[in-house]
């Protein structure tokens, strides 16, 4: 990896075309958000419905920045040694091992070099927050789907996010040599604590409106009719109205283009909607809700605009 | 100038309730000067993305935002006007408060003169106004409707005390324990410290209380019970973190912020300003619905624990309440239905209500009176309650 200094977007229009660079779409807010996290250097915290594009944000900004991704992906019971370090006991143990044949703990001093070469930096194991402090070069750190992870951990963040370093307590601090760009997201399946709110900038993200869709989708989505697009950013716009327990996102969207293109689609009949329905939505209410007449209704509604023939 | 703009905006946001801090302002203030006066909606992005925490706030900023930089000073008196009652923190609720204050600031009174109304009650309290332990087992006994108002009190302090109703889960998260797995880290910090001794050192999984969720119905038929479950339910919440409460009538109330207040006047006082469904008629099954659709995925996860307090009479003809009660079912660990109204011996699940609802709960318990209430909460600490066997045996005696 080359160790040039990073060049920063130095306005939010630069940030919108970085990550153009790598196909992602992204509204003016998010954009800003994304900026300021840049020029504070403050953690930003993404939350939203699932499929939005959060966890692709910090995907996208490390490879635009041409930058090294680290990525904690939480889940409960998640704890120190398997997301900041962890001593290496084996190695530890041979030390013992080989001091003790060495006849080296004879004395105060031989133990106390032993102590210390015990816990000395080369005996510890890297995780990916303590790699994302000793990087040559600001790498992005995603922590992922942190509503995953219990209370304890929100805590353990704290100093990392707010102070770019690790306190070991049998080594010292690690501070970071360059500090990383943090991106948090969340599903919201529980509240995060507001200390660690408050040390980050906060982002909903939306669902993007009709028109952003319907670029998202022609980039991710390539090889569909120009007018399969259409009705399917519609179709799906629409149905994120009804009352449905969990609409689809724009990753389901896409899924759902792909989908219809390796069918051989060239337009939206309710046929095809009903084989497919499963693609966008992932609980069965909502897929009987809407075979029960709301796609025919969709549908109608989008051949009254002229858009389905 | 623009600093004294964002301190005056902040001010306002502080006043609506949002917990803007100083060092928000900080923030807000170098925001500013990186993206710029240019463009309003820059302007915009970037104070939300320093000052919200969460996107209920959104709706809150958007229009004080829109306000503000029409006219500052106008907004100001305008909030002024607007938000006297949510501003402070507690000086709204010093008048009914009083009645508690008056009454520790009140020379010790004689016992309380016989109630005309209550007379066989109220003889029995006035022999002591301690509270003793047989006066404290008869209560224990007495149905929360027909208590009178001094038992009803004392009734209240006992519920602030009730133990938590639910058996800890297993965490995957380890603690350090006298056997278990052996944890290398720490015992080699042990032969570190005293080379000449081998010490292992041991962890096991924790164990802790999940997230309590309790759905409290607080329409007409339930009044009595609910403020009392309420007085539980704030004891529960100053004791555990995780325990969220929302009220339902005819519409759904999250009140566990409310609830968090130390003071269990306060705290109810709080709800209550909150809650404006107070006695009304019950909607379960779009309440529940609601609960499903907003609240479900945000507050069931890990292992959530669900308490429903309700008498189960629906008046909702509109919901589909064993539709929902069956979608809560798949996303709730455990779902226990407090019923006062199994007091009666004869219980049966006749009403359409109840028989929706039944099927759907892993535990069906009465809490028509404290005995019960510490009997559940002893019932629900024992583990191993097999929900096929009370799903037979509904009518609980």
């Amino acid at each position: 990896m080359t160790t040039k200094p990073l060049t920063l977007p130095d306005s939010v229009d630069a940030v919108i075309a970085l990550l153009a660079t790598e196909a992602y779409v992204c509204d003016r807010r998010l954009a800003t958000a994304l900026f300021l996290s840049l020029k504070l250097a403050r953690p930003l915290f993404l939350e939203g419905e699932p499929g939005v594009g959060k966890t692709e944000l910090a995907k996208t900004l490390a490879a635009a920045l041409h930058t090294a991704l680290l990525r904690v992906q939480c889940y409960e019971g998640l704890d120190i040694a398997q997301t900041a370090y962890e001593w290496n006991v084996a190695r530890q143990m041979i030390e013992i091992r080989l001091a003790e044949a060495a006849h080296a703990v004879q004395d105060e001093g031989g133990r106390e070099r032993l102590a210390h070469s015990l816990y000395a930096r080369s005996m510890l194991i890297e995780r990916p927050l303590l790699q994302a402090l000793t990087q040559p070069q600001s790498p992005v750190l995603l922590i992922d789907e942190l509503d995953r992870a219990d209370e304890p951990f929100d805590a353990f963040l704290l100093e990392v996010l707010a102070e770019n370093q690790i306190t070991i307590p049998e080594y010292g601090t690690v501070k970071a040599v360059a500090p990383p760009f943090t991106i948090i997201t969340s599903n919201r399946t529980r509240e995060i604590h507001d200390a660690l709110k408050r040390r980050c900038l906060y982002h909903w993200v939306d669902f993007p409106s009709l028109e952003r869709e319907l670029e998202i989708v022609r980039l991710k989505a390539p090889g569909a009719a120009d007018r399969l697009y259409v009705q399917v950013v519609e179709f799906v716009q629409r149905m994120r109205k009804l009352d449905l327990f969990k609409a689809p996102g724009v990753a389901e969207t896409i899924d759902w283009t792909n989908a219809l293109v390796a069918l051989n689609t060239i337009r939206l009949d309710p046929a095809t909607v009903h084989d497919t329905l499963g693609v966008l939505l992932k609980y069965q209410d909502d897929i009987v809700k809407l075979q029960s007449g709301d796609t025919a209704k969709l549908l109608d509604e989008l051949k009254a605009r002229a858009l389905l023939d | 100038m623009i600093a004294e703009n964002i301190v005056h905006f902040a001010r306002v946001l502080r006043s609506a309730g949002m917990a803007v801090g100083p060092d928000r302002v900080l923030a807000a203030m170098t925001a500013i000067e990186q993206v710029g006066l240019d463009r309003r909606d820059d302007v915009h992005a970037a104070l939300s993305a320093v000052m919200l925490d969460r996107h209920e706030q959104q709706t809150i900023f958007d229009a004080a935002f829109d306000a503000f930089w029409r006219d500052p000073k106008l907004l100001e008196q305008l909030m002024y006007l607007l938000l006297p009652k949510i501003s402070g923190r507690g000086d709204k609720i010093t008048p009914s408060r009083s009645n508690r204050l008056a009454e520790a600031l009140a020379a010790p009174r004689k016992p309380d003169p016989p109630n005309p109304a209550n007379n066989t009650a109220d003889e029995e309290l006035s022999f002591d106004t301690t509270f003793t332990f047989s006066e404290r087992e008869r209560l224990q006994q007495a149905d929360f409707e027909s208590m009178t108002s001094a038992e009803f009190e004392l009734a209240k302090k006992i519920a602030e005390h009730l133990p938590l109703p639910i058996v800890p889960v297993i965490r995957r998260r380890h603690e350090a324990a006298r056997r278990g797995t052996l944890d290398l880290r720490s015992t080699m910090q042990r032969m570190a410290r005293q080379p000449q001794t081998l010490t292992p050192s041991f962890t096991r999984a924790r164990r802790e209380p999940p997230t309590l969720v309790v759905l409290l119905d607080i329409s007409g038929s339930m009044e009595r019970y609910a403020r009392l479950l309420l007085h539980y339910v704030h004891g529960l919440t100053r004791r555990y973190l995780k325990v969220h409460t929302l009220v339902f009538g005819t519409r759904l109330t999250n009140i566990t912020r409310s609830l968090r207040h130390r003071d269990p006047d306060i705290a109810l006082q709080h709800a209550d300003s909150q809650v404006q469904d107070w006695k009304g008629g019950t909607r379960i099954a779009s309440c529940l619905a609601e609960f499903n659709k907003t609240w479900a995925r945000r507050l069931l996860g890990s292992n959530a624990a669900l308490l429903l307090m309700t008498d189960g009479l629906d008046r909702d003809d509109q919901g589909d309440l064993a539709h929902a009660a069956a979608q809560l079912r798949r996303s709730a660990n455990q779902i226990v239905w407090l019923n006062p109204l199994l007091r009666f011996d004869g219980f049966e699940p006749r009403a359409a209500g109840v028989r929706a609802l039944l099927p759907n709960v892993d535990l069906f318990l009465p809490v028509h009176n404290l005995a019960s209430l510490a009997d559940l909460a002893r019932a629900l600490r024992t583990p191993a309650v097999s929900p096929a066997s009370l799903l037979n045996r509904p009518t609980h005696s």
